[in-house]
């Protein structure tokens, strides 16, 4: 089970998003806020270290990590997979 | 956006699985490319210079009335400016670095016998302050910011470089050192946005009239690793990249010889370039490869360049 504050709490640790992580909503937009395509990258391979997950080709798109909400999915998304 | 392509009847739908000599050793036959024993590094020959002479000038007059303020850098920039570029974040396997001997006389010695051995004689050569520049528009951005917020009307640049890109290939569009020409807009989404419009359209033109097929895509960079394909998923997604793409190896794998970038706010934030009014520049290019173009000719148009259409040869030659 993936939270909304396990994905605010690795947004902390993303350089562009860090000051503001914890007053993001579920639908507000990453990129709006501040997250570049770098920075994007960066939260994408944070998130594989956290989970221990590695997301497929399919999932490496902006989409997969514009919002927590779209995050929370895609996570829960590769989790699923992986124990099936 | 069109998509008819052919090549001629008489030239080899795809070098690659056939017995015939492929593009590239009819090139060196012909004395058009020069061999040096690198894939990718050639020596051109007279009449392949007039090709891209003829191109440069081709360029430089649908761009003519817009003003733009000529640059010209040798192919290397500064090391420092080109880590602060983000350069090595999506394409650490192209970049080219120059390094040089910084040992003692004893040290020189040990390099000779290497050499003389045939051992490796590098391991006493140490990074320099210069880099290869991996495309022309590289060292603009600083120099540009270092002159301080941009006239009202934004910046246009026009730039010509040698660039380099570690990936040696035996298909003689894909070169390791190949010039880029380029131009740079600088300033407002609107503006940078309007510049890249308005050179899809001149840059379609400009090759229809050069008689060649073509075909305008959305396109991505080659970024590195699977951070990369995210990159490029991300590039295709917000349509910052189109090339326009004539086939000159094959049909399936046609040849960017012209592509059109909006990089966005990139190298605004990266170098701190800034609007007249304060707010961070955004930038956008069009380049055009200048090698991959003659080839293109040569490939549609044959080997004699005598024997080339009239109205090629009158666009190209007047």
């Amino acid at each position: 089970m993936v939270t909304s504050d396990d994905i605010r709490t690795i947004l902390g640790s993303n350089e562009a998003l860090a000051p503001v992580a914890q007053q993001i909503a579920e639908d507000d937009s990453l990129f709006d806020r501040g997250l570049d395509s770098f920075g994007s990258v960066q939260l994408m391979l944070a998130l594989e270290e956290r989970f221990g997950i590695e997301f497929p080709d399919e999932f490496l798109t902006r989409r997969s990590f514009s919002t927590i909400r779209a995050i929370r999915e895609t996570v829960s998304a590769v989790l699923q997979s992986v124990a099936a | 956006m069109e998509s008819t392509f052919s090549l001629p009847a008489d030239t080899i739908a795809d070098d690659a699985g056939t017995d015939a000599p492929s593009f590239l050793d009819r090139l060196f036959d012909q004395g058009l490319l020069v061999r040096t024993g690198v894939d990718g590094l050639y020596g051109r020959s007279g009449d392949f210079e007039s090709v891209v002479d003829a191109l440069e000038r081709l360029i430089t007059r649908l761009g003519a009335a817009d003003g733009a303020e000529v640059m010209r850098f040798p192919p290397a920039m500064s090391r420092p400016a080109f880590e602060r570029s983000g350069y090595l974040k999506g394409f650490p396997n192209l970049a080219g670095t120059v390094h040089s001997f910084c040992g003692n006389e004893a040290e020189h010695a040990e390099l000779l016998a290497c050499v003389e051995a045939r051992n490796d004689w590098t391991g006493q050569q140490r990074a320099t302050d210069i880099v290869l520049t991996p495309a022309a528009c590289y060292p603009l951005y600083p120099a540009a910011a270092a002159r301080g917020p941009l006239p009202a009307g934004g910046g246009l640049f026009d730039l010509q470089s040698y660039c380099f890109r570690r990936e040696p290939s035996l298909e003689p569009t894909r070169m390791q050192l190949f010039r880029m020409r380029e131009y740079v807009r600088m300033g407002s989404p609107e503006q940078v946005l309007a510049f890249r419009e308005s050179w899809l359209a001149r840059g379609t033109e400009m090759i229809r009239s050069l008689a060649l097929p073509l075909a305008i895509d959305v396109a991505n960079d080659p970024f590195f690793g699977r951070a990369g394909r995210m990159l490029a998923n991300n590039q295709r997604q917000q349509n910052l990249k189109f090339e326009l793409n004539v086939p000159v190896n094959s049909v399936e794998k046609p040849t960017a010889c012209l592509s059109f970038n909006y990089h966005q706010d990139h190298f605004g934030t990266t170098w701190d370039l800034r609007q007249a009014d304060g707010s961070v520049a955004h930038t956008a290019c069009v380049g055009f490869g200048l090698e991959r173009i003659t080839l293109a000719l040569l490939r549609h148009h044959g080997l004699d360049l005598a024997a080339w259409p009239d109205s090629v040869r009158a666009t190209l030659w007047g």
